[in-house]
């Protein structure tokens, strides 16, 4: 190795320094989860608590976020909305998550008719505009986060099933998978062992982005009243307590939103940085 | 002529989607407490007209019967009559419907007129400070709640800066639009970001194509380049994905059209919740979803005259 050229590049490329996102995302998630597991170590008062010397006060250093019309702190209310807020973004998704990847691996391990048939029910499915079949819905089981779980789930598995089923039949072709056949192996030992970890890459990033969807959906079926019921803390409930006031006490209604944009934003990096790791491995 | 016979291909595709539509809505009604006559009379039902209305709508048949009685009824316009206003479902919807298709129409053009010009600044710097801002500005606008955005852009432009009327419907066309730009803009924002970051992709993807190799090594203007070449190969996968977020579009109309107390159709949806209105949910939502399938067939015909590769 006489030659200046040592081939240095490719190894500092593979430790290169952790990806932005992937911190963005540890940091803010993490924090999210912090506050929605212990938000009564954070909330400096009592989220309920009525203070009528404090009315809708604005920001100070005694309540950061100020109060509302009935001297609630606003920082102790958005704190412990993310109780329910990260409960939303976790409950809405699992379940689709779970049985829209079973049933998708399935399918596109099947192939054939199951996935002509698969194929008109997603085309049916994502006609209905989303949320007004979710409000529909809602409305004939009643308002309540319960009911709006079962709404979204109806629907929201069939996303992540389409998703998996367009890898797995990819990947059912691939050689492993004739190896595993070779060896003799079961139907459900390749679908559940083989395929669907190499398949599941794309459902799980976009379970991030579906997180940050939830969130999003919860809060407005909130702010119409069909989603979490007051006095619940909820960041929809909470932006709507305020919105008559929000020419005289904008602080009441704002500082949810941004608590929900920073969040959604948290989940969207988790997403990218997900992405962008799961590649690197493959 | 292989469109005509994508379009006769497509249009079939539509009977299982329709069917659905009609099944889903169907059993929608039937998982209400109790039976729907009394649902659709309210509290205050006799038992006569309960019985009059369950031998109306076929109740007193079997179920596949009972279907077959819906599926005639919506295909000749009757949607019952609204409990609350007393009025049939057919006619509060051609009401309330053009509003709502005015509200998404405007929105989808301020989208596209924000998002085309927009893709092109951040492909072309593509990794550069404009890059950045645009991408960045418009990951927060798609983290923000519909709601939210609405009730800010309200309050700024409307209750503090008396720009704007604070909310309502205007008197003619020319009212109309101005009582619409807030709630459009509003409902623009996150259909903006999704076109821009497709179309900020498909740019960057034709712009290293051979074809625009060519263009340039002919001695064609920049210009001539960008809107002849690019954009119209880069606007050919938005088309679909424009056609994608119009259910997403009319779901968002709902909650704007809450927020700037406008008299559309999604304003309508949510008092027909509030006063447990079934008949009329039921109508709007399969009117919603006949309208969501109906763009879909539209964008997709657009989407194979534009490009016929996809018709063949």
């Amino acid at each position: 190795m006489s030659a200046g050229a040592v081939p240095i590049a490719p190894s500092a490329k593979r430790r290169r320094a952790l990806p932005g996102t992937l911190v963005g995302a540890v940091i803010v998630l993490g924090a999210s989860l912090a506050l929605a597991f212990f938000p009564s170590l954070f909330a400096p008062y009592d989220p309920t608590a009525f203070d009528y010397n404090a009315i809708m006060q604005g920001p100070s250093w005694v309540h950061p976020f100020g109060t509302d019309n009935f001297g609630r702190n606003m920082l102790s209310r958005v704190i412990h909305a993310y109780r329910i807020d990260m409960q939303i973004a976790v409950f809405a998704t699992t379940g689709p998550f779970v049985f829209g990847s079973i049933v998708g691996a399935l399918v596109g391990y099947v192939g054939g008719w199951v996935e002509a048939v698969f194929g008109r029910v997603v085309d049916a499915v994502i006609t209905f505009p989303f949320l007004v079949l979710v409000i529909a819905i809602v409305s004939v089981l009643g308002p309540g986060l319960r009911n709006m779980y079962i709404a979204v789930g109806v629907v929201d598995w069939v996303f992540y099933a389409r998703l998996v089923s367009a890898e797995v039949r990819i990947q059912r072709r691939l050689d492993y998978a004739d190896a595993a056949r070779g060896m003799g192996y079961g139907h459900t030992r390749i679908i559940f062992r083989h395929l669907l970890p190499n398949a599941i890459t794309p459902a799980v990033v976009y379970l991030m982005t579906d997180m940050a969807l939830a969130i999003l959906l919860g809060s407005s079926l909130g702010y119409l009243g069909l989603g979490a019921q007051p006095p619940a803390a909820e960041w929809g409930v909470l932006i709507a307590d305020g919105k008559n006031f929000m020419t005289t006490a904008w602080w009441v209604s704002v500082f949810p939103g941004i608590a929900i944009v920073i969040t959604g934003l948290g989940f969207s990096l988790a997403g990218d940085a997900l992405a962008d790791l799961l590649r690197v491995n493959r | 002529m292989p469109l005509l016979g994508f379009i006769f291909r497509r249009v079939l595709q539509t009977i299982p989607t329709i069917a659905f539509i009609l099944v889903v809505t169907f059993i929608l009604v039937r998982l209400l407490p109790g039976d729907p006559a009394s649902a659709m009379l309210g509290d205050r039902a006799i038992d006569a007209d309960v019985q009059r209305i369950n031998a109306k709508l076929g109740l007193d048949q079997p179920i596949p019967v009972q279907f077959l009685y819906f599926t005639k009824a919506v295909f000749t316009g009757d949607l019952g009559n609204s409990i609350g206003l007393k009025l049939p479902v057919i006619e509060l919807i051609a009401h309330r419907l053009p509003v709502t298709l005015m509200l998404t129409g405007m929105a989808a053009l301020i989208a596209l007129l924000v998002a085309v010009p927009l893709s092109f600044v951040a492909a072309l710097n593509r990794g550069g400070a404009p890059d950045a801002i645009i991408r960045g500005t418009f990951q927060i606008g798609l983290s923000m709640p519909v709601f939210y955005v609405g009730l800010v852009l309200l309050t700024v432009f409307a209750a503090k800066l008396r720009w704007f009327p604070v909310g309502g419907y205007g008197q003619n066309f020319l009212d109309d639009l101005y009582h619409l730009f807030l709630p459009a803009t509003t409902l623009a924002l996150s259909l903006s970001a999704v076109l821009m970051r497709n179309l900020r992709a498909a740019i960057i993807g034709v712009v290293g194509a051979d074809y625009v190799d060519f263009a340039r090594a002919k001695g064609l203007r920049a210009r001539v380049i960008m809107t002849r070449h690019v954009l119209r190969n880069a606007l050919i996968s938005t088309v679909t994905l424009f056609g994608l977020s119009i259910g997403t579009l009319l779901g968002g109309a709902v909650i704007t059209e809450t927020v700037f107390a406008i008299p559309g159709a999604g304003r309508l949806m949510i008092e027909a919740i509030y006063g447990r209105d079934y008949p009329v949910i039921q109508g709007l939502t399969i009117a919603l979803a006949l309208l969501v399938s109906f763009t879909f067939l539209l964008t997709d015909i657009v989407q194979a005259w534009l490009d016929p590769r996809v018709a063949r």
